[in-house]
This record gives C-alpha cells, sequence and structure tokens, in this order.
C-alpha cells in the first residue's frame, strides 16, 4: 500500500518533471513575475541605474519579453549569471530566459539543448590595451598577458587566434567583467579581450577612457542573442518574436512616441497594422492579447531607441550601429514578415 | 523473518517485530535501508527522466575532444588542441601541488603558532591567540581575496622595473615581486648534474642511518654523538663537493624582463600564492589548537619529572611531550588535511586554474556536461582525500599507544 503510493507519487514527480519544460509561460503568468538571467554589471548592456533599477541594452529586451507575457515592464527578477553559470542555470530551469551578451554557436544550440531565438547584437571580439604600450596590432602581442573571461566563447577564440598566428601568450582567467576590469587596469594583465561591445562598455567606465585604445582586429564573429530552452517552442516564439517586433517597429517607424496613435485605428500599411493588431489576429496565434506589440513599443521604444538610449553613440558606451543597423541602412538587422 | 527465530516456546508473532528487543533494531535498519535505496532510486530515476525530458544522454566521450582552451601553469605540457581529459589533468596536478604546498605550511605555521601560544610569556601568547582567532573566525575566501588583493594591488607591474620604473628586483637581482606574481630563478641541469643530485639524495639517506646508529649506541653505551652537527654537515658537504669537482654543473637562469614580461626563470603566479598563503594561514589556525589541545592533554606531572629528572625544557618538549601529544594530534589533523585540499576548490575565486576550474569550470561549461563532470569532480576530491587519510592513518598507527 505504502509502496504504490510512493512509486505513484513517484510517476506525478517524474510526470510533472517531463511536463515543466513545456509551459514556461504558464509558469511565468502563475509567478506574475519574469525570470531573466542577466549580465552582472556591464555598463550599457545590464548594470543598475542611480536608483537601484537594472537598465540597459539587453535589460530593456527582457522588459519587453515581461511586456508580452505579463503586461508590465517592471514584472522582472533580473537574476546575475558568470559566463560559467549561465547556461546550467537557463538549463535548470532557475531562469525563464537568458539575455547575457551570449554567441550564437552551433555547439550551444544543439548539444547543450538551447535555443537561440535571433540576434539583438552583431558583435566580434576585440583586444584593449593601453595606448602607451606602443602595440598597434594584435599580431604584436606576442608573449603578452590576457585577461580573459572564463568559459566564454572569446576564451577559445582567443586560443584560436594565438596558435593561427604562431604567437604566445599567458590568459589569466577571471570571472566577471568587473574582475577583468581591475586586474587589467592594475596592470595584472596588459591586453583585455572580450567582445567590443564590451571592451567600449568598460572603457566607458574607466577614469582614463582616453589612454586605451582597442585594437582594429576582431577575430570572431559574435552574434549575441536571447536563449531559451530547448523544447517550449511556444515560449521559444514569443521570445524569438518579441525580438523581431522591437526590430521591425523600428524599420516601419513605428516609436514609444507614436505606437498609441498608429495603433488607434488602421493605418494605410497593412504591415504595421498586423504588428499593432489592428488588422488580423497574430497576437493570438502566441497566446498573447492582440496589442501586445503595441505595450512593449509603448514600455520600451523600438530597436533603435533602445539602442541609442543605451549604448549609441550620445551615450558614454559610444557604439556605432554598424552592422546593427537595419538592413534598409546597409545592416544585418533584419525582421521576418509578419503576416 | 518467521523463520529466521530459533525460539521454540514462543511462537513468532509478527508485532514482535516492533515490540521485542531481539527483533526491533533488525526491523529498524531493514526499514531504513529500503528508504534509502528507494531515495537513491528516487534521485537517479528523476535524473534520468530530467535528462530525457531536455534530450541531453549521458556520456563521458567528451572527455576525449579537444579542448580549446588555454591554461596558464601547467606542470605538464598542454595546449588548446589537447583533450578535455589532459586539461583536467592539468588542472588535477595543479590542485595536489596548492594542496601539498599548503599542508606542508600549514603545517610548520600551526606547530609554531601552537606551541607559542602556549608561551609564558604574555606578549607572544597574546599575539597568537590573536592569530588564531582572527584567521579561523573569518571565511576562508575572504583571506584568499585579500591576499590576492595586495598582490595585485600593492607590487609593481613587470614595466616599472624598467630604468626609472621605481621598481627593484630583490635578492643580487635574482628575485622579481610582481602584479603577475613572483619570478624566481630556475636551475638549469647541465651535464653532470644528475650525480650532484644523486650524492645529494645519499646523504640524505646517510642522515637517516646516522640518526638511527645513534639512537642505537646511545641505548647501548648511553654515549651522545652530536647528531644535528653532524647531519648539518652531511646536508651539505658532500653534493657541495661534488657539485665543485663537477665544474658547476648546475646554474641558475635569472628572470629577465623581456617584451610585455620578465623572461626565463620560474613565474609564480599571484593565483597560487594568494590561495597557498591563504589556505595555510586559515588552515594553520585550526592545526594550532589542534597542536595545543594536544600538549595540555598531556598531565602537568609528566613536565615536572622531567624537569625534577633535569632535562631542559626543549628536551621535555621533544622526548616527553611531544610523543604523547601526537596520539592526540594526528587524528584532527589529518581532517584539517581533508579540509585543506578539498577548500583549494576555491581556487576558482583567483583564477587559479585547479581542476574545479579546468574539469569543473571551462570543460563543463563549453560541453554542457554537468553531471559527468561534477561526477568525476566529486570522485576526485573523494578518492584524492580516501588516500590522504590512509597515508595519515599509517602514521598514525605508528605513533599511537603501543600496547604490549
Amino acid at each position: 500500500m505504502k509502496k504504490s503510493i510512493f512509486l505513484g507519487t513517484l510517476a506525478v514527480a517524474g510526470l510533472a518533471a517531463g511536463l515543466a519544460s513545456a509551459q514556461t509561460l504558464a509558469e511565468v503568468q502563475a509567478r506574475g513575475t519574469l525570470k531573466c538571467g542577466s549580465n552582472e554589471g556591464l555598463a550599457g548592456f545590464a548594470a543598475p541605474d542611480a536608483n537601484g533599477n537594472m537598465q540597459g541594452f539587453d535589460v530593456s529586451l527582457c522588459r519587453a519579453i515581461a511586456v508580452a507575457a505579463l503586461g508590465d515592464a517592471q514584472a522582472v527578477e533580473f537574476v546575475p549569471l558568470t559566463s560559467q553559470t549561465r547556461f546550467t542555470a537557463l538549463a535548470a530551469g532557475e531562469v525563464d530566459v537568458l539575455v547575457r551578451n551570449s554567441t550564437w554557436t552551433f555547439s550551444r544550440d544543439t548539444d547543450l539543448k538551447l535555443d537561440f531565438k535571433g540576434v539583438n547584437y552583431y558583435d566580434g571580439q576585440g583586444f584593449m590595451v593601453r595606448s602607451d604600450l606602443g602595440v598597434s596590432s594584435a599580431r604584436d602581442l606576442d608573449g603578452a598577458t590576457v585577461c580573459i573571461q572564463t568559459g566564454t566563447t572569446t576564451e577559445l577564440n582567443l586560443a584560436d587566434f594565438f596558435r593561427v598566428n604562431n604567437i604566445s601568450y599567458e590568459p589569466v582567467p577571471v570571472q566577471t567583467n568587473a574582475e577583468g576590469q581591475q586586474q587589467y587596469l592594475a596592470g595584472a594583465c596588459d591586453v583585455y579581450t572580450t567582445d567590443v561591445s564590451g571592451l567600449a562598455a568598460t572603457r566607458a567606465t574607466f577614469e582614463d577612457a582616453a589612454s586605451h585604445i582597442i585594437l582594429p582586429e576582431i577575430v570572431s564573429k559574435e552574434p549575441l542573442g536571447p536563449v531559451v530552452r530547448h523544447g517550449d517552442n511556444d515560449w521559444g516564439d514569443i521570445v524569438g518574436w518579441t525580438l523581431n517586433a522591437l526590430i521591425a517597429a523600428e524599420e516601419y517607424g513605428v516609436t514609444s512616441a507614436n505606437v498609441r496613435e498608429l495603433a488607434a485605428a488602421p493605418t494605410d500599411n497593412p504591415e504595421i497594422n498586423r504588428l499593432l493588431g489592428t488588422e488580423g489576429e497574430l497576437g493570438a496565434m502566441l497566446g498573447l492579447p492582440n496589442d501586445w506589440a503595441v505595450n512593449i513599443i509603448a514600455a520600451v521604444g523600438n530597436y533603435g531607441e533602445i539602442f541609442e538610449a543605451h549604448i549609441g553613440e550620445n551615450t558614454s558606451v559610444g557604439l556605432a550601429r554598424g552592422l546593427n543597423a537595419q538592413w534598409t541602412d546597409g545592416g544585418l538587422m533584419y525582421a521576418p514578415p509578419f503576416r | 523473518m518467521a523463520d529466521t527465530t530459533e525460539m521454540p516456546q514462543d511462537k513468532f508473532r509478527l508485532s514482535q517485530l516492533l515490540y521485542d528487543a531481539r527483533y526491533r533494531s533488525m526491523t529498524i535498519q531493514v526499514v531504513a535501508a529500503m528508504l534509502l535505496m528507494l531515495s537513491l532510486a528516487w534521485l537517479v530515476d528523476n535524473t534520468i527522466q530530467n535528462l530525457a525530458a531536455l534530450g541531453k544522454d549521458f556520456s563521458f566521450s567528451f572527455l576525449g575532444t579537444t579542448a580549446g582552451y588555454d591554461i596558464n601553469q601547467q606542470l605538464i605540457p598542454f595546449t588548446s588542441q589537447d583533450t578535455h581529459a589532459r586539461a583536467a589533468l592539468v588542472g588535477i596536478l595543479n590542485t595536489l601541488l596548492v594542496a601539498f604546498l599548503g599542508c606542508v605550511l600549514a603545517t610548520v605555521i600551526g606547530v609554531l603558532a601552537g606551541v607559542l601560544r602556549l608561551s609564558k610569556n604574555f606578549v607572544v601568547s597574546g599575539i597568537m591567540t590573536v592569530y588564531v582567532e582572527a584567521m579561523r573566525n573569518t571565511p576562508l575566501l575572504i583571506w584568499i581575496l585579500i591576499v590576492f588583493a595586495v598582490m595585485t594591488e600593492a607590487t609593481p607591474q613587470p614595466r616599472d622595473f624598467r630604468e626609472g620604473g621605481g621598481a627593484e628586483m630583490i635578492l643580487w637581482d635574482s628575485v622579481a615581486i610582481s602584479n603577475r606574481g613572483v619570478f624566481i630563478p630556475k636551475p638549469l641541469w647541465g651535464e653532470g648534474s644528475g650525480l650532484v643530485v644523486a650524492v645529494f639524495l645519499l646523504s640524505v639517506g646517510a642522515i637517516f642511518a646516522l640518526r638511527h646508529f645513534a639512537r642505537k649506541r646511545q641505548e647501548q653505551t648511553g654515549a651522545q654523538l652530536p647528531v644535528f652537527r653532524l647531519s648539518l654537515a652531511l646536508f651539505f658537504l658532500p653534493a657541495l663537493l661534488t657539485y665543485f669537482v663537477m665544474g658547476g654543473p648546475i646554474t641558475l637562469e635569472l628572470p629577465e624582463l623581456g617584451g610585455f614580461n620578465f623572461d626565463g626563470g620560474i613565474q609564480i603566479r599571484n593565483s597560487l600564492i594568494a590561495l597557498w598563503l591563504a589556505l595555510s594561514l586559515y588552515t594553520s589556525a585550526f592545526i594550532a589548537e589542534i597542536v595545543r589541545s594536544g600538549i595540555l592533554s598531556v598531565s602537568r606531572g609528566q613536565t615536572e619529572a622531567s624537569f625534577a629528572l633535569g632535562m631542559q625544557p626543549n628536551r621535555t618538549m621533544q622526548l616527553v611531550i611531544l610523543p604523547q601529544a601526537l596520539r592526540v594530534i594526528i587524528p584532527p589533523l589529518i581532517s584539517q588535511f581533508l579540509n585543506l585540499t578539498k577548500n583549494s576548490s576555491l581556487a576558482l575565486a583567483v583564477g587559479y586554474m585547479d581542476v574545479r576550474s579546468t574539469l569543473g569550470g571551462i570543460t563543463i561549461n563549453q560541453t554542457g556536461r554537468e553531471i559527468e563532470g561534477i561526477l568525476l569532480l566529486g570522485s576526485f576530491y573523494l578518492i584524492v582525500s580516501l588516500i590522504i587519510s590512509s597515508f595519515m592513518n599509517l602514521y598514525n598507527s605508528s605513533v599511537k599507544l603501543k600496547e604490549r
């Protein structure tokens, strides 16, 4: 008798474990907050402001997903993760979505059983050195000591770059961007390497930002994007199309300022109408209200607005749009049609 | 159960399993064993279910694939093209290195601190009390970070050692203390150096033989040999003689400033120093208390009797107190060594590439094999701990009270 109850519990527990991965949206809605895996602190991408609110480029995407799932941009619990713990935390269900400068690679998408749902920033790995070191190319770095965040693709690119160019280096593994910054500034390493956006964001926080240069070599492709667990396709769709809605909104000129006005009545652009839900039932296909995209854009702005507000040329991070411009402007940002 | 009973007078009743003292303990053990096995089965089953739900398999084949990352401190050669298994081995050796160095230094400091804390000199014992209490009542991680911060922030950069940089090498320009580590001269083994090493090892063996002979002689005739002075001479003289006869085959390669960093010499990285010193200082506080309790466990009367026989205090400590105290000291000392070895996994905090950082960190992260990696990591620490405690148990059985 006791045994059968126990086995029954076991079976239910097993079943629950099996089903848990397929209902992330329901879990998020029952919990009332979105758990978003984020960087522990990278200026412009994810860092607390003076009031302790998380702000940044990646943070805005988390907030956009929270608006889509819950209708509230503040209903996000940010879970700071190191580069080493991030994928384990996502796979174990500690976070619902990971937006943490994570590079889309083959093995992460397949072997790690994760799903990358698009690219919110096209990046590449670079090297930062003190300008008084007199180095003008990464190929001059023979024998240099390099600070590197462990558990990243940059760690592997670094090994490849130095091996292919037949030069030597001494890696100094660090756990977080803050630790890398401290070691680099103390001179414990000659070079700090990570994605160029991260280098720019880090340099922006230096007192003497002008005396550090980012070397011209970009040694890798680093498409950064939001990640979800493999297997919950409905949730993956919501994350992916939230990003696409932000990108499409910029393309069609929908901004946080004019979105309410455009959504009030159908416009003469059917693509905008479908995006904003004044035509068709696209929201329902995601299991969301039909004005989901309106709420997102009203709360966080479109892709271009987010970019300019946090990492654009008028901010201290000062990144140019470059590859991240709309495809209509010669960039790679290209949202599939809303149809 | 029913047919195991051998009691003819009473017929076995089921309630006896619970109320009869003869069977009760057996009942409890069987139930406990069943519960334990069921919970183990549940754990395994849950793991399999969840792995299946994630679509992951369970395989150790990742160990044979290319690691792709570099490791700074290598006791055996390693490149990024080697396998994850070799990366794990490099990490294991780094763990063993810091554990060995830590155990040695912690024992030395711990014994000193423990003995000094019993000193009659108020200042000395007071300082040691403060040391022990400060060390063992603060978390180890803080000490690791403090030592590391001092090593990286308070020491000069390698380029400060250039002309006019303001930093100087010490010990006749042979040692450089920089914020990338301490650079020391590296011995170069020239032709004939093997002979010097062999002679040195032989003379170490001779020292042990001499001590054995001196003890035997003292037991038989009562005459004492100047063992310490003879040992000292044996330690240095033969090896030095061979060294000069062979024409100085062992030379030193001094560290020199190269392009970005020091070239030549041996680099002892700050991560190793921070971990080594912090582990040693922290564990030595516990060892000091163990040593103190061991010494206090030998009754005061023994000391007084020894003094009454005219023995000096250091002979009393050496011949009367320590041999008895060791019996009390060794068992808890084993567990301190085990703690130190396991605590070395905090290496990650300062980027020391131990097995936790290579196998349990980067490899797991790059391959996504969390369960396999953690299982391997756990078994490694288990095996090392068992080996350490078995060696220490051997030593313990050699010093414990011999009952004849």
